[in-house]
């Protein structure tokens, strides 16, 4: 862990290095946010609700994904530039130090223009909670820090999913995008509005149903009975980690390298 | 021209190699489809009369959204100009006797050509045997099915001068994410990128529908679905041209004032 703060300072310290470029691109970096909520303010201004839920309470969804989603890009991006990691065979750099090889892939890269992302994401979560009229008690509290929590997991996990991809194709898959972007986007509205089969595909094979869906029916009182089962739901999103743990463990031992 | 003719097909050429990329690229654009559609039809579920776009309108408007992304999506941009501006290659493209723009611009229009080309069939030819509102339907007379062709060439000249743009400005700040952020989003939104343009509220396309961004990807992809009629058709064609020649022309003018000071980094 020391050894993830020292890179999350050198990356810090070279990122300020070009205070007005980081600037920029932290402001465009936010501006996918913002569109994306205007996005879905128009929708709401023309459609009114969407399968009874109101524009603030769908709100609540898409900040906590945000959030999640801004804060697990933020240290998991070393993952997004594993193919290059793996074809330039700096990968055979990383394996023959004494340290574990996820932190020093996660060090190769931190991205904190994302800071924009989540900075705007913070906004709109708090505007979202304000705004929600939901009455929050502890438990209620408690859930939605571990809705968050668990999103980040779920995306750090399926990050390192992508990445333990490239062992086998050296390529970076860009259907995985339909995963991690495509995740992000679908669950900024809660999942039973779309068809069944989507629900229980981000139940069953992904669990994001977990992130924001159970535990946000719990939010907006929508569940009468069993209502600590969905309070913690968002610990089945953190368990993901194992599975894509052990598949990236699977990776590293098949891994031949390609040379150079 | 023919210089440039020829850049072109090296480029259209190239671009047909990577066709493990293309298979790709269809999954994905076919889940994203889906996705959209199936929220959409939530939205119209819940309030039906809502909307001034009919549903399968709708569906036909996405299915061509999809298989034309690396058409008309401004995110698509040719990382090599980026880095040879950066990096300082551009010196070497502006001591060749062609003209840096028209190459540039040729370039770009190879790449988005042939990446479409590869996923647009199949992407379509899936979509047209989905279920009812979910799928693509034909255009309704080949009279609109020409029009559609023509403003889908001028739409992607259009996005294309716009991209240059991006290139261009990359020569004033060096480290272009930003700039490049801000402008690619600013068009994928009030292109109708995101949200058809139709449903956004009236107060604001109505303003919209004049910018070059309408220009782009709402105006074929609504002439096909019939949302822009055939007899208005012919006004938004010439205003697709029109943004063309501007953007183009803008586009040529700011090139020769950067070229004038313009510092090569690194040797």
């Amino acid at each position: 862990m020391r050894l993830y703060f020292k890179y999350f300072s050198i990356h810090l310290r070279s990122a300020m290095e070009y205070k007005t470029s980081f600037v920029l691109t932290a402001i465009g970096q936010g501006m996918t946010t913002v569109f994306s909520f205007l996005c879905m303010y128009f929708l709401f201004d023309r459609f009114g609700n969407i399968e009874g839920y109101t524009f603030n309470q769908v709100l609540l969804c898409f900040s906590t994904i945000f959030i999640s989603f801004a804060l697990a890009e933020c240290f998991a991006r070393g993952f997004d530039r594993f193919s290059t990691i793996i074809s330039n065979g700096e990968f055979d750099r990383i394996m023959l130090r004494p340290r574990n090889e996820i932190i020093q892939v996660l060090g190769s890269k931190i991205e904190f223009s994302r800071i924009g992302r989540l900075i705007q994401a913070i906004f709109i979560f708090i505007y979202g909670i304000t705004t929600c009229n939901v009455g929050w008690t502890l438990g209620k509290i408690f859930t939605l820090t571990l809705m968050i929590i668990g999103g980040v997991f779920l995306f750090f996990s399926l990050f390192m999913i992508y990445a333990t991809i490239c062992f086998y194709t050296i390529e970076g898959l860009e259907f995985m995008n339909v995963f991690t972007d495509g995740g992000r986007e679908i669950a900024q509205y809660p999942l039973n509005i779309y068809s069944d089969w989507v629900l229980k595909f981000f139940t069953f094979i992904i669990p994001l149903a977990f992130v924001n869906y159970y535990p946000y029916l719990y939010l907006i009182d929508r569940v009468n009975e069993n209502k600590v089962l969905y309070m913690i739901s968002p610990v089945c999103a953190i368990l993901f980690i194992v599975p894509a743990y052990v598949l990236w463990k699977i990776g590293v031992r098949h891994y031949k390298s390609i040379g150079s | 021209m023919r210089a440039y003719w020829s850049f072109f097909k090296i480029r259209f050429i190239n671009g047909l190699q990577y066709r493990a990329a293309a298979y790709a690229g269809i999954v994905t654009q076919l889940a994203w489809g889906f996705m959209y559609i199936m929220l959409y039809h939530s939205f119209y579920r819940s309030n039906p009369s809502a909307s001034n776009m009919n549903i399968s309108e709708l569906s036909s408007y996405i299915w061509l959204q999809q298989s034309l992304l690396a058409l008309f999506m401004t995110w698509f941009l040719d990382n090599d100009i980026f880095e040879s501006i950066s990096n300082g290659n551009v010196a070497y493209e502006v001591c060749r006797p062609l003209d840096v723009y028209n190459m540039w611009f040729a370039k770009s229009c190879a790449t988005r050509v042939s990446k479409a080309v590869l996923r647009c069939f199949p992407i379509l030819i899936i979509a047209s045997f989905l279920p009812e509102t979910y799928k693509f339907s034909m255009t309704s007379s080949i009279y609109s099915f020409i029009l559609f062709l023509i403003s889908v060439i001028l739409g992607t000249i259009v996005v294309v001068g716009y991209s240059m743009l991006i290139y261009i400005f990359t020569f004033f700040t060096i480290s272009s994410m930003g700039v490049r952020m801000t402008m690619v989003m600013i068009a994928d939104f009030f292109a109708g990128g995101l949200v058809p343009l139709p449903l956004l509220p009236e107060y604001l396309t109505k303003y919209i529908y004049f910018s070059p961004f309408a220009a782009m990807q709402n105006t074929p992809f609504r002439i096909y679905t019939g949302g822009i009629p055939s007899n208005e058709a012919i006004s938004s064609i010439i205003l697709q041209l029109f943004w063309a020649v501007i953007l183009i022309l803008v586009g040529k003018l700011i090139m020769s004032k950067a070229m004038k000071k313009v510092i090569v980094q690194g040797g």
